[in-house]
């Protein structure tokens, strides 16, 4: 399935100049009144990002090929490192996302950590949550500081597409454990004489639910059927995507990427999956799971990607006593969970309307949304469930729709469909993103969401800084 | 098998029966988008489309507008209700005509409908949700292109078969050319369901689309509307040529339809499969032949003289008692899925099972696979451990069948606790006991269980034989004791039988009642007396079949005997699975309840077996030896038969006469026990019969025997053979009742 995806985005054609133009200004209106001015709770520590970085997002099978996945978040943590000009012993506790392990480096936190030239006294865990593993290295890190556990804490997340762990078949394995138990000759013999040629057949991960077994392209379809999504409204969306994470490429709005010298291959400083295409290219690709009717396809969802991220969280007091001026607010934050069949993708509709609940805010005081886009048919469903009071009633327990968020506060400067999607990176991804476009926006609150595998979602507010 | 396969399939196909008509148009609707038609069939009186005359004749004229329409270029054929297409004819229809001649009829007009359909300028799409069975599928496999939802309720069939009939709309005559003649055997002459995956793979439908979870309208509504814009784009892109109408075939598919098209092999089949259905029918279904024959028929002369056998064996097969036997049980068993006693105050939630053998662990099975909170008790870890292995396994066996995931698997496993002591059970909304059967025991665990399990819990005794009232003696409230009697094993056996003391609540009744439904059941429900009604009219028959062992026929006669008058198991075998020391001390029971008229056989000779250790199946050795897979009969057996030899009576010793006498004394015992109240009505006996002990299905159960046999012939063979053995063959006042007026009957007559 990886493969194909792969071929079929690469087989997009380029040539074609940007099709759509996008009509809509970039200025930016002032922030109108707010349900509060800030978020600050009275006792309740104030936690800030001071910064976050990321290596480029490459598409898997590029240039980070040879590589393995702690070389990636090494060069995250190096970079953040060098952004800061953190003291390497500053930092009480490392903590990173992923989803899919390499078994070598099972903590994946610690040897990028070590490698990275933290001070080895350093604590370091390693998180998964599925595409949220990222968010929940934050939050993790939120929680620690916020117990008075910690005062600065590295979070950060990484994922390594490249090369994943394919096994022997579970009866190969079976023999060759017995193979280390077998004491004579004989036994061995007869052991290796049982392998046959169908225990040879390797097992291959794949991006499918455990507990429904389908794959997570066959669930977006249906989801998009499901709320009546459009192919063109996906190669749409998918198209508007890569327009602006062009755009912000060019325009150097993409200021989190920190370069990276892989061994013995070129300096890699930018981001290679940002393809915009034409409509008419677009809609000539076929459906990649639902065949022949669906209407997801290798151009409008995101693709496999390797990249890692990381992001410096402290206590106020402490950046402000490190001389930081710190970023962000990271204020309140939500988990979610639902069916894993039929409801994978719906995450950011059912965490929005609950963290914006808790942070006693409205969906019109958010200027700034970020939004995990997994599939374009994804992100336009979680919008029209958003709009939908019958939704919100009948699924949420809700009262009315939370409503959609306006397009012009969202997602401007591309997402996952069009920088790309490292599992565990693309959360401090976001956050990053929300804190940089509040600041450049001139916005004061932020919202970051994002689904994951599992049927679970998530989603944070974020408030500026004061300038 | 199949006969049995095709009783236990009966459960799962629907067929309504309602004829209303309305001068409007009420059952088909027709929409047009453009340049296509889409036609929407809904039954607005019942909860499941079939092909009755209304649905035919608004059909026709909505095809005739449509044909008649040039804007129009093609049509989608779709039900809007949800979970059914089409579930098939209407039985009642069928059931109405008085003669071969005029089922024949509505056989010939139902074939050129599809006809019509068939050859249809315009292409049709049928898009299938839910149940196409019988003249659904008929109707299914004559539109030009099929689109189906990966529904689970999504199935297409020919159950006919099951009612005694063949499929009499052109399914002969179609399907074999469809899906080639091994599969199209194996769906005519088994009658099962075939799921909408499989059904693509054999090349019954074209496409599959998926079902929808929740968006901005209910999923069932939405999967509909999806289902619809699916079948619509193929509809248009038959006509822009884009879509082929021929089926993808790999080489291995074209060179079997290769072979096929040699008339030698085509031959061979046919020979293989009438030996196989001969074999398992023992000539006493006449439609598996009938099928054959019809496909014969098309394959061989062509279309018109195939479509003519198809629609006169249909006609002679409507009108064999055979298939009205069937049709009676099929609605019988409509009438044993509902709740006579209403809905319960409390909805079990919790049920805790005492004794994790055989019974209680396959009661937790199908108990846990409704997510009901189940908590699985025994005294030793050595048989919790069996009973929780034996839950595990059936389940398992689904995931590898794959009907179910092995994550479905672990999530209703998660609804199993098994334990050894009484915790939880103040939890219990019902405790069914499945502990040894012995009175002191159960005296024993029910007084263990009301100390512990809150007021309004039920008690519900798992017994085959001991009366309820007597173990409801030991109760401090015995309105809240009820009997469910199932039947091993307990997860494939259809029915549950509940037994109700005169103490029993209504309420405690209802209860029972609903869990049986919610487990899938089929549910008689039936006075307390020894042996309630199932157990009473085993017992004389099996009592007969040792007396005939003693006679000196041997275990594989007696079990040819039996099988050859419809049981699907041999008295011998059934003896062996039930197991020699049940059947043993079942039969001494009931002597002592009902004295010499449960005699004939010698018990001695199954105590004596018990003795050595034959104690059947589970022990190895029996009236057979089972070894590997193998069973041949005992060797030692001939020595203890010898021991209590009995001289036959030649003038009632035929092979006929010896199935009378097994026969008349069970439906005797049965009829006895309308007459004595333990039984309710007589469908409820045919149910009992036919799902708990195989009778014959092709007999329809003991009442409908009687009535088609006539009471007056029976009480003659009981006469002759009462003068010969005594009083286990004196016919009960009620049969001699009928016997005196032919115009009385059990059930009421059907043409």
């Amino acid at each position: 399935m990886a493969s194909m995806l792969m071929n079929s985005v690469r087989n997009c054609s380029l040539k074609s100049p940007r099709a759509v133009q996008f009509g809509k200004s970039f200025t930016f209106p002032a922030c109108g009144t707010k349900s509060k001015k800030t978020l600050s709770k009275t006792g309740v520590k104030n936690i800030v990002l001071v910064d976050g970085v990321r290596t480029p997002f490459l598409q898997s099978g590029t240039t980070y090929a040879d590589l393995m996945p702690h070389d990636l978040a090494r060069t995250a943590l190096q970079g953040l490192l060098n952004r800061t000009g953190i003291p390497k012993d500053a930092v009480d506790y490392i903590i990173y996302g992923t989803v899919i392990q390499e078994v070598k480096t099972s903590n994946v936190a610690r040897e990028a950590a070590l490698g990275a030239g933290f001070s080895d006294r350093i604590p370091a865990h390693t998180v998964t949550m599925a595409c949220i593993s990222s968010n929940q290295a934050m939050t993790t890190a939120v929680g620690m500081i916020a117990a008075g556990q910690c005062d600065a804490v590295v979070a950060g997340g990484v994922e390594f597409m490249s090369d994943v762990p394919i096994r022997h078949s579970r009866k190969m394995r079976k023999t060759m454990l017995s193979l280390n138990k077998a004491k004579t000759l004989g036994a061995r013999l007869a052991l290796l004489g049982s392998i046959r040629p169908a225990h040879l057949a390797p097992e291959l991960p794949a991006v499918a639910e455990f507990s429904t077994e389908e794959t997570m392209g066959h669930s977006a379809d249906r989801l998009a059927a499901a709320f009546g999504v459009s192919r063109r409204e996906q190669d749409e969306y998918a198209l508007r995507s890569h327009s602006l994470a062009k755009r912000a490429q060019d325009e150097g709005l993409l200021s989190d990427v920190v370069g990276f010298k892989v061994p013995g291959k070129d300096i890699v400083s930018k981001d290679n999956g940002i393809r915009p295409s034409s409509m008419e290219q677009m809609a000539k690709l076929k459906p990649a799971f639902v065949k022949p009717h669906g209407t997801v396809t290798a151009a409008n969802s995101s693709y496999l990607t390797d990249g890692a991220s990381a992001v410096l969280i402290m206590s106020e007091e402490k950046a402000l006593a490190l001389g930081y001026k710190p970023k962000a607010y990271l204020r309140d934050f939500v988990y979610v969970s639902q069916d894993p069949k039929d409801q994978l993708l719906l995450g950011p509709s059912y965490a929005t309307p609950k963290v914006l609940e808790r942070s006693g805010l409205k969906l019109a005081d958010i200027d700034v949304f970020e939004f995990h886009e997994a599939f374009a048919g994804q992100i336009l469903s979680n919008l029209k469930a958003m709009d939908s009071d019958w939704f919100a009633k009948t699924y949420m327990g809700r009262t009315s729709k939370v409503g959609s968020p306006p397009l012009d506060k969202f997602n401007l400067w591309g997402g996952s469909l069009s920088l790309g999607h490292p599992f565990g990176a693309t959360g401090c991804r976001l956050v990053t993103t929300v804190a940089h476009r509040l600041k450049k926006e001139g916005g004061q609150y932020g919202l970051v969401a994002a689904c994951a595998a599992g049927g679970q979602g998530h989603a944070m507010v974020i408030e500026a800084y004061p300038q | 098998k199949m006969v049995t396969r095709a009783v236990a399939a009966l459960s799962r196909f629907t067929i309504r029966a309602r004829c209303i008509l309305f001068a409007a148009r009420s059952h088909v609707n027709c929409e047009i988008k453009g340049d296509v038609a889409v036609i929407r069939i809904s039954d607005p009186n019942s909860k499941v489309n079939t092909l009755s005359l209304q649905m035919q004749k608004e059909m026709t004229e909505v095809m005739d507008e449509v044909w008649g329409n040039s804007a129009i270029k093609c049509v989608v054929m779709i039900s809007s209700k949800p979970g059914c297409f089409i579930a098939g004819a209407d039985i009642n229809m069928i059931q109405a005509c008085k003669s071969t001649e005029e089922v024949t009829r509505l056989s010939q007009e139902g074939q050129k409908i599809f006809e019509k359909i068939e050859k249809s300028p315009k292409p049709i799409v049928a898009a299938i949700n839910g149940s196409c069975l019988g003249g659904g599928l008929e109707f299914a496999i004559a539109c030009q292109y099929r689109v189906a939802t990966k529904s689970k309720t999504t199935v297409l069939g020919t159950p006919e078969v099951m009612l005694g009939l063949l499929p009499g709309a052109g399914g002969t005559q179609r399907l074999p050319k469809m899906i080639g003649l091994p599969n199209a055997f194996d769906m005519m002459l088994t009658g099962r369901n075939i799921r909408a995956d499989k059904a693509k793979k054999m090349g019954l439908v074209h496409q599959l689309v998926d079902t929808l979870g929740p968006g901005l309208k209910s999923p069932e509504e939405r999967t509909i509307e999806y289902l619809e814009e699916v079948a619509i784009d193929c509809a248009r892109g038959i006509v822009n040529k884009k879509l082929a109408l021929t089926k993808e075939m790999n080489m291995m598919q074209k060179i079997q339809d290769h072979v096929m098209s040699y008339s030698f092999v085509q031959n061979r089949i046919y020979s293989t499969v009438e030996k196989k259905v001969l074999k398992q029918t023992k000539g006493l279904y006449p439609a598996p032949m009938k099928i054959i024959e019809c496909v014969k028929a098309g394959m061989e002369q062509g279309p018109d003289a195939g479509y003519l056998a198809e629609s006169q064996n249909f006609g002679k097969l409507a009108m064999t008692p055979e298939s009205k036997a069937l049709v009676g049980l099929y609605h019988g068993q409509v009438a044993c899925k509902k709740n006579r006693f209403g809905v319960p105050e409390k909805e079990v939630k919790t049920l805790a099972i005492l004794g994790a053998g055989l019974i209680g662990a396959g009661i937790a099975q199908v108990t846990v696979e409704k997510s009901i909170n189940t908590i699985l008790k025994d005294i030793t870890e050595e048989a919790l451990n069996q009973g929780q292995h034996q839950v595990y396994k059936g389940l398992n066996d689904k995931t590898k069948k794959k009907s179910i995931t092995s994550f479905e698997r672990d999530s209703i496993l998660s609804n199993l606790t098994g334990q050894l002591d009484y915790s939880g059970f103040e939890k219990a909304d019902m405790v069914i006991e499945a502990v040894f059967e012995d009175l002191a025991i159960k005296h024993k665990v029910l007084k263990e269980v009301e100390a512990v399990i809150p007021p309004n819990c039920v008690f519900a005794s798992n017994t085959a034989a001991l009366a309820i009232k007597d173990i409801a003696a030991a109760s401090k409230r015995p309105e809240k004791v009820v009997g469910m009697h199932y039947f091993s094993p307990v997860d494939k056996m259809q029915l549950l039988e509940i037994i109700t003391t005169d103490k029993t609540s209504k309420d405690t009744t209802a209860s029972a009642v609903a869990l049986g439904l919610k487990q899938g059941k089929v549910v008689i429900v039936v006075g307390d007396g020894p042996g309630f009604y199932t157990t009473r009219c085993l017992a004389p028959m099996l009592a007969e079949a040792v007396r005939v062992l003693q006679e000196g026929v041997d275990p594989k006669k007696l079990d040819s005997l039996t099988t050859g008058f419809g049981f699907p198991v041999g008295a011998a075998t059934l003896a062996d699975k039930l197991g020699i020391d049940v059947a043993a001390h079942m039969a001494e029971n009931l002597g002592k309840a009902f004295g010499s008229r449960f005699g004939g056989g010698n018990l001695e000779l199954l105590k004596t077996m018990v003795a050595k250790g034959f104690k059947g199946r589970k022990s190895g050795k029996g009236f057979y030896v089972y070894q590997s897979g193998l069973k041949d009969i005992n060797p030692e057996l001939k020595e203890i038969v010898e021991s209590y030899n009995m001289m036959p009576t030649p003038a009632v010793s035929s092979d006929s006469d010896v199935q009378y006498r097994l026969i008349s004394r069970f439906v005797n015992e049965a009829v006895l026990c309308l007459q004595e109240g333990i039984l309710t009505n007589p469908v409820e006996g045919d149910i009992g019969a036919v799902f708990g002990l195989g009778f014959p299905p092709f007999l329809g159960g003991p009442f409908r025997f009687v009535d088609n046999f006539g009471a007056d012939k029976l009480v003659e063979k009981m006469k002759t053979f009462e003068e010969v053995f005594g009083n286990q063959f004196t016919p009960c006042q009620l049969l001699l009742d009928h016997a005196k007026d032919p115009s009385r009957k059990f059930h009421r007559l059907i043409h």
